[in-house]
């Protein structure tokens, strides 16, 4: 079957940068394809390109069947965009910004306002459809800019960073909407520097950096790319790190690596849940009180680390605060470091 | 409920014109909505040229040669047109802003993915832009009235001839928009765009025939004031009103104002209107 996206070697320069540098990509159609990369990495400008805003220097791109390049219009009349800024008019009200995008795609007045009444009900935006946006919260404005993207119903969606600075509980009210677009046949190409994100939502990722794609697969695929499951414990005492590591290092399919600070060992192994109980019992058997213990498998973390060598939140601009604060932070130099441990083991 | 049961198609209703008819026809409407939810810009841009009326009447009133009189009724009438003139074109500014911020807020990225016709947004605008302006004239109109402005006499072809003069400066303040609207897409702010669309305003609307009498300029200036487009605009909506202090300059543009301020306009809207459209369809947002 003919893929719904299709893009073959975009490249787009801006003056001296080469913000992509031939990317590649499918999406076979009713599947989602995660654009996973840090700010900058070029996902924006693919999004951009393949949505007939921006002109690539070369290359060429398909999105459902229509030639992105010869014949814009078409595409345009079969897909949506959602922005990572929502792009309503905020002076207009909900309704009327819905009414108006209708018409604009020759929907007759009647049959524009009888799907803007649909969209805002099934957007949870009804109560609020006759409110101007301006004074909309981010989370309403982001699920309004969603149903403007949808109101032709188009076969094939782009959604730029969709839940990029809203908060936990929007981010999955929206996550559901687009899982239940995805289940009525729609091609999602979604853009998202939370590797949660991806794993959640996309059946393939692909995973971009300085404008290119640097690895592509499931998300299943891309973690044991990486390879390595591994115990994690953290200890109550840190008196007792030396005990417990000796106690677990015949599990070990390496060298454990102990952080003191956090209290933790990790120890690569292999072997899945029985080890896991086996290590608790030898735990126990040296009286090692722990606060934590468990099997990791890699994270798409993992993945983005070992693939570019820098963390996935690192070089983040406006949107890419590392939610949860200093523990995260830490967690996340800490991986790093795990991450250097094992190369240099190599 | 089914929201995405796939209906779009690859072909719109409207054909190539009517599209952009269609088009700018919603993009005018949702302009024009929104200038009534913001009165405040309306109340503003109205409050400035009543201002100028006002002050330029009374303060510079007894002062300013016309002709061979510094009768202060003879410069009043001969104001108004410069004035009114003036206040059109101040409509470049809100063009530009709008148009910036519609590009700033990623509005403008959201109407480039619909299948919309090229110069609809632009046009959109600029014809919202061209009511708010029709109504900023009718209330000055009024006020010069107040003030004392008396055009023509009230007989049938002398309102003919009044109305012929507010085409054409409306005519020349739509021409304005389209220069605003460039301004607009060239500008990284809409802050940018307003002060960008205010600040060459000043050198156009004064080196002209309007507030002066041009004759009484230096040479070189009263050539750059004659030939301004600025003032056969001007010079044309005096003869139309019957007001006093028409330049009796031979340049071209001075001795057949009503033609050289339609040349004018259309020339701006050509040349900007192909320019803007062609930067719209490649902003980068």
């Amino acid at each position: 079957m003919e893929a719904a996206i299709r893009a073959e070697g975009l490249v787009k320069t801006f003056g001296d940068v080469r913000a992509l540098d031939g990317v590649d990509l499918e999406v076979p159609p009713g599947t989602v394809l995660g654009l996973l990369g840090p700010n900058g990495a070029g996902k924006t400008t693919t999004v951009r390109c393949l949505t007939t805003l921006l002109r690539p220097d070369s290359g060429t791109a398909h999105v459902a069947g229509e030639d992105v390049l010869r014949h814009p219009d078409r595409v345009r009349r079969l897909m949506g965009l959602s922005g990572q800024f929502a792009a309503v008019d905020e002076y207009l009200t909900g309704r009327e910004n819905l009414v108006m995008v209708g018409r604009l795609y020759q929907m007759p007045r009647r049959a524009a306002r009888a799907r803007a009444d649909e969209l805002l009900e099934w957007f949870n935006l009804a109560d609020a459809g006759d409110r101007i946006t301006k004074n909309y919260s981010g989370g309403m404005r982001r699920r309004l800019d969603l149903a403007a993207a949808l109101v032709v119903r188009p076969p094939v969606m782009f959604m730029d960073e969709p839940t990029t600075g809203l908060d936990p509980r929007n981010r999955l009210a929206l996550w559901d909407v687009i899982k239940s677009l995805v289940e009525e046949g729609t091609t999602l190409l979604l853009t998202t520097q939370y590797l949660e994100e991806a794993d959640h939502l996309a059946d393939d990722i692909a995973v971009v950096d300085h404008g290119r794609v640097i690895a592509r697969g499931t998300a299943d695929k891309l973690k044991a790319q990486v390879g390595g499951e591994r115990v994690e414990v953290v200890v109550r005492d840190p008196a007792r790190l030396d005990d417990a590591r000796a106690a677990l290092v015949r599990h070990a399919q390496g060298e454990p690596v102990v952080n003191e600070r956090m209290r933790r060992i990790t120890v690569p192994v292999s072997g899945g849940a029985g080890l896991l109980a086996e290590a608790i019992r030898d735990l126990d058997a040296i009286g090692a009180e722990l606060d934590d213990i468990g099997l990791r498998r890699p994270t798409l973390d993992d993945v983005f680390l070992s693939l570019t060598g820098h963390a996935a939140e690192q070089g983040n601009g406006e949107g890419a605060t590392t939610e949860g604060g200093d523990e995260d932070a830490d967690a996340a130099k800490d991986k790093k470091k795990d991450r250097k441990d094992r190369v240099s083991q190599r | 409920m089914t929201v995405v049961h796939h209906e779009a198609s690859p072909e719109l209703r409207l054909g190539r014109l009517g599209g952009l008819f269609h088009d700018t026809w919603v993009v005018a409407l949702r302009n024009t909505r929104r200038m009534l939810r913001i009165p405040e810009i309306f109340m503003f841009g109205l409050l400035q040229p009543i201002m100028f009326v006002v002050l330029f009447t009374y303060v510079f009133g007894g002062s300013m040669k016309i002709g061979n009189t510094t009768d202060p009724n003879v410069y009043k009438n001969f104001l108004m047109a410069g004035i009114f003139a003036q206040t059109v074109t101040f409509a470049t500014a809100g063009a530009g802003a709008g148009i910036a911020e519609d590009m700033h807020k990623g509005l403008v990225d959201r109407f480039r993915s619909l299948p919309m016709a090229r110069g609809a947004v632009l046009t959109g605008r600029t014809v919202a832009d061209l009511v708010q302006t029709a109504l900023t004239l009718v209330v000055l109109a009024g006020v010069a009235l107040i003030v004392g402005w008396r055009p023509g006499s009230m007989n049938p072809t002398d309102i003919g001839r009044i109305l012929g003069g507010f085409g054409l400066l409306l005519l020349l303040g739509y021409a304005f928009t389209w220069i605003g609207a460039l301004i607009g897409l060239s500008v990284r702010t809409p802050e940018a765009a307003t002060s960008g669309g205010l600040i060459w305003l000043f050198p156009v609307t004064f080196i002209s025939n309007a507030f002066v009498d041009s004759s009484q300029m230096t040479p070189w200036l009263r050539h750059i004031a004659e030939w301004n487009p600025f003032s056969a605009t001007v010079q044309a909506a005096r003869k139309l009103f019957g007001d006093p202090g028409l330049s009796q300059s031979h340049a071209w543009p001075m001795q057949h104002p009503v033609w050289a301020s339609l040349i004018y306009s259309v020339l701006i809207i050509v040349v900007f209107r192909t320019f803007a459209v062609r930067k719209y369809r490649s902003a980068e947002g």
